[in-house]
């Protein structure tokens, strides 16, 4: 295989990496029923405070831990407000991002123009060193394998655990939930605060290893792909995993079209990674009875357990 | 009775505190509001960047003369028209607004205001109280083609665009013409990534031009991630609007820098002066508008002491960016030996010169 054509998958799946993460946590936020717009705004949290938190010291691991803590933070306060106080799901979701937005810029302000070497790939003995192969699957950073581990998890404990069963009823109807003595509201908050922790790792990806720098608003609409990207992949991990590199993919691709100067406008090009990842998941989705099996049918509705 | 000895001197204090706090203010004479619109965060560490250290220029030169405050991240569309509005009534007195689409709302503002000073960065419309002011970066962006034309040794350079409109066109052009005058096999790479701010995009790009042979990177996009892959990948790059040498000490051979600094102490000066007039300003590198920070240690002598000459060149006139003959990509001749484009040719360029790969997206 040519060079060219490794450095552009190795590309590809760093590009993809940060949807992975943010979208896997949403799509288990919404599968209990929760919707949480502030997608953004936790990314841009878990990638304040891991850059912060490893240029002080020192130290990847703990700002990847930071990075997860951070969106936990975040998707607590969303939680507190919608689960407790029971305010409208939209519209604190669309604050937290507003808010990621500001208080990232401000933790952020003694940050910027402050270089870091960025996350290191592993060198698994032996694996690594395999011709293409080697290179292909075996020398990304621990943050990308940490990602497909999470989508099968996420996956196994959905479909095959009590768990997941009791996720998908809360999400389902709460209200059937709570007669069958499911504690409705705690269920949901578990849910949010792991959703905050994946968006919190997906800005950590973007501030560690995607571009290992801080720069205010730096996420520029990422959590916006990963939400639209859960509803598209109809609520299923694989799907979602399938829906972030085919949008990361061609992402780099349409890139690499232009250097190479195929001649189609630069704004169509553009275009391309939106329109594809929506006619794909549309089309292999084009069965309602899925849609209908995997939908959240009590998204975005709150609950009181005396109602 | 204890009481009210007690809340009457509480009430002398707070009385006493509030006489003096007003005093306070009157004895400084009323300093000159001055009001900036940024469209970017003051963190891009590019564009906007470069314009809140203007900003703070005007602090440090005239102290309590003045009171600057600033809006980042204002949308260009409605919410302009309402920020610069309410920074007007709110006492300002001159009132910088920093991107070409605030245009129209500072426009619509500045006839309301007819007592509040307006400039405007990069547009064409002006009025008695509304001034208009940019910078030829293009000037900049022949001096560092020079450099690329002389350090490539694949002969292709990427060039990352944000939108193709004439103001990046231009650049693209006054860089290839620098390139090919001093290596005529040099051909320039354009991805346009349709933002001027998406960090990850524009890393993306770098890295696709990379990949693609690309051994120089320049960009006219706001952020330094760019320059941050070129260090990676041990190419070297250009920086954009400010000095970004912290992201890549390496890559960084130089940058192009905005420095609006002089032009708005200046500005605010003829205020205090009462000499403001309605002007249009587009100064380039003889005026300190566009600056240089230190070459880089891996620039070699020749390629220093060429770039230097192109820089003279343009600061004592005897060289233009477009200066004929200039060559489209079709092969035609679009300017005669001898002649220069004038202002209106370079403010409505849309077209590519021979050397740049690909066609314009229209």
């Amino acid at each position: 295989m040519n060079e060219t054509v490794m450095l552009t998958i190795l590309t590809i799946v760093t590009a993809a990496t940060p949807l992975v993460y943010a979208a896997i946590g949403e799509l288990v936020v919404e599968r209990s029923g929760v919707l949480n717009l502030g997608v953004e705004g936790m990314m841009l949290g878990g990638a304040v405070c891991s850059f912060a938190t490893a240029h002080y010291t020192g130290s990847a691991a703990l700002g990847i831990a930071a990075g997860l803590l951070a969106g936990v933070l975040l998707a607590l306060i969303f939680a507190f407000l919608t689960l407790s106080l029971q305010a409208s799901q939209v519209a604190t979701g669309l604050a937290l991002t507003i808010f990621g937005i500001g208080l990232s810029a401000l933790i952020g302000q003694p940050l910027v123009g402050i270089a870091f070497s960025g996350l290191p790939s592993l060198h698994i003995p032996w694996l690594s060193d395999l011709p293409l192969i080697g290179r292909l699957l075996f020398s990304h950073d621990v943050l990308v394998y940490g990602s497909f581990l999470l989508v099968g998890l996420v996956a196994w404990c959905l479909n095959r655990t009590r768990a997941g069963l009791v996720l998908r009823s809360v999400g389902d109807s709460h209200h059937a939930a709570h007669a069958l003595g499911i504690h409705v509201v705690r269920v949901r908050y578990l849910a949010t605060l792991f959703g905050g922790a994946c968006a919190g790792l997906g800005g950590a990806y973007l501030s560690m290893v995607y571009t290992p720098m801080w720069v205010e608003n730096m996420s520029a609409g990422r959590g916006w792909i990963a939400l639209a990207l859960v509803v598209f992949a109809v609520w299923q991990p694989g799907r979602l995993l399938l829906g972030a590199y085919l949008f990361g993919g061609i992402s780099i691709l349409q890139l690499h079209g232009q250097a190479l100067g195929i001649n189609v406008p630069s704004q169509l090009m553009s275009m391309l990674p939106y329109v594809t990842t929506i006619l794909v998941l549309v089309l292999i989705s084009r069965d309602r009875g899925r849609i209908r099996r995997n939908a959240p049918a009590s998204i975005g509705q709150a609950f009181h357990p005396t109602t | 009775m204890y009481r009210e000895t007690v809340l009457k001197c509480v009430l002398r204090v707070l009385g006493f505190t509030l006489l003096t706090a007003t005093a306070l203010t009157a004895q400084a004479a009323d300093p000159v509001k001055v009001g900036f619109v940024y469209v970017g965060p003051v963190g891009d560490h590019g564009w906007t960047y470069r314009h809140d250290i203007g900003r703070q220029a005007i602090e440090t030169r005239f102290g309590d003369q003045v009171e600057t405050t600033y809006v980042e991240s204002v949308p260009e569309g409605a919410d302009a028209e309402r920020v610069i509005r309410k920074l007007a009534s709110s006492g300002n007195d001159l009132i910088f607004t920093t991107s070409f689409g605030y245009m129209n709302p500072t426009l619509k503002v500045a006839r309301d205001f007819p007592d509040v000073k307006f400039e405007h960065a990069t547009g064409y419309k002006r009025a008695d109280n509304l001034s208009t002011y940019a910078s030829r970066f293009y000037e900049g962006r022949a001096v560092i083609g020079t450099m690329a034309g002389m350090m490539t040794k694949t002969n292709t350079i990427g060039y990352i665009g944000s939108f193709p409109i004439p103001e990046v066109v231009r650049g693209i052009n006054a860089f290839t013409i620098a390139m090919r005058k001093v290596n005529p096999d040099a051909e320039v790479k354009v991805v346009w990534v349709n933002s001027w701010y998406d960090p990850g995009k524009e890393a993306d790009a770098a890295k696709a031009l990379i990949d693609q042979g690309a051994d120089i990177i320049t960009q006219h996009t706001d952020s330094p991630a760019p320059l941050q892959v070129a260090e990676e990948r041990g190419v070297y790059g250009f920086g954009q609007a400010s000095d970004m040498s912290a992201f890549a000490p390496k890559a960084q051979l130089t940058s192009i820098i905005d420095n609006w600094d002089p032009y708005y102490v200046a500005r605010t000066q003829a205020l205090i002066d009462g000499t403001w007039e309605s002007t249009d300003t587009w100064e380039g590198i003889a005026s300190g508008m566009v600056t240089f920070p230190e070459y880089s240690v891996d620039v070699p002598d020749d390629v220093k002491a060429a770039a230097d000459v192109v820089r003279e060149g343009i600061i004592d006139g005897s060289l233009h960016p477009f200066q004929g003959p200039i060559v489209n990509q079709a092969g035609e001749e679009v300017l005669a030996e001898g002649s220069v484009f004038d202002d209106k040719t370079l403010l409505g360029m849309n077209f590519y010169v021979q050397g740049v790969q690909g066609d314009l997206p229209k």
